[in-house]
């Protein structure tokens, strides 16, 4: 668990002082879960190292954002204006992502061989 | 009244405890843990008069953990790449579109609504897993808490309407489905398509790990894309 968090939190570090040093508008923490993924790419880390302290965080993810979330009672007296906003914004979009990827992604796997999808002849004109 | 920061702590703890054993119990989607231990804590903050700075004392103890949470999760998408060998490159070109159709067909109509910038940046990262979705909404200037609040609405509502909807438009195969999943609706989505089977789970878990990194490299830049699209630069 230690040596893991040690890992994870190195990351982390190197991750934040990289996104303030380039001036890039990307989250530290995304850098360093790059970071990570390549050193274990690499084999500069190893999985069975890092596994039981990222296993502690992310067995209880949803824990850890109830506290942003809460912050929502400082955005009660948002204007009605907003509201729709937010709606136009999330509602359309959503099935507009389910049917970009779930289209692109079956459409890719075709040609490629063996398609993992097991499709009923016939049933799509 | 006073709230220590272990009190708020301890609250914290017991309301996502008995949320989370509340929705085992149900598996109803609308008592979600998140959703009901936000909604308990909130009112429990504005009976008491607590201000919400003032959990926060507390809360930012847990809240600290987000950041090593999303490194950590550098892990399962290393995993996930290196299982599904060449297979991932199709992946990833369909995840960096979903990535972009996310951010654009979330700010644009919201633009067109008149948001502000601030709320521009609330709502871009608003298919992506929580905690990125919290980071990358406060390095564009946005307002965190309502980027957690929209980012758990979008995975209920693709959690719950997805998988009828992605038949009905004839998503078949197993991968196209988790990744539609997961690139839509993050943790929550991915929770879904876990039911659906092991290889629609797996692709939705990559697809959120894959989502979560390309929308935090390319917002900032999509962001103002749409914003100029906009004439409003």
């Amino acid at each position: 668990m230690i040596p893991g968090l040690a890992i994870l939190f190195c990351f982390l570090a190197v991750g934040e002082q990289a996104s303030r040093l380039a001036g890039i508008p990307v989250p530290g923490s995304v850098l360093g879960m790059l970071l990570l993924a390549a050193a274990l790419r690499l084999g500069l880390v190893r999985g069975e190292t890092v596994q039981a302290a990222a296993d502690a965080l992310l067995d209880n993810l949803s824990l850890l954002f109830v506290p942003a979330g809460v912050g929502l009672m400082l955005y009660f007296d948002l204007p009605a204006r907003d509201w729709w906003s937010v709606l136009a914004a999330v509602v359309p979009s959503t099935f507009l992502v389910m049917a970009a990827v779930g289209w692109l992604q079956q459409a890719l796997e075709r040609p490629a061989g063996p398609a993992t999808s097991s499709q009923p002849p016939g049933t799509e004109g | 009244m006073p709230l220590s920061p272990v009190l708020s702590v301890a609250l914290t703890l017991v309301a996502f405890w008995l949320s989370r054993a509340l929705y085992r119990r149900t598996r109803f989607f609308l008592l979600h843990p998140v959703l009901l231990s936000v909604a308990a804590l909130i009112a429990g903050l504005r009976l008491a008069r607590v201000p919400y700075q003032t959990y926060m004392q507390g809360g930012q103890l847990i809240d600290f953990f987000l950041a090593p949470a999303v490194v950590a999760l550098g892990l399962p998408l290393y995993r996930q790449l290196e299982r599904l060998g060449r297979a991932s490159l199709p992946i990833l070109a369909s995840t960096a579109a979903g990535s972009v159709v996310g951010v654009l067909t979330a700010v644009f109509p919201a633009g067109l609504l008149g948001a502000s910038p601030a709320l521009l940046a609330t709502l871009a990262p608003k298919s992506i897993t929580t905690p990125i979705a919290i980071g990358v909404s406060e390095v564009l200037g946005g307002l965190p808490p309502l980027t957690a609040a929209v980012v758990i609405a979008t995975g209920i509502l693709g959690a719950v309407l997805g998988p009828p909807f992605l038949r009905a438009i004839g998503v078949r195969s197993p991968t196209a489905f988790g990744l539609a999943m997961g690139a839509a609706s993050h943790g929550i989505g991915t929770a879904r398509a876990m039911e659906e089977g092991q290889l629609a789970g797996a692709a939705s878990g990559l697809a959120l790990g894959l989502n979560g990194a390309l929308t935090a490299l390319a917002a900032p830049w999509l962001v103002s894309l749409a914003r100029s699209l906009l004439g409003r630069p």
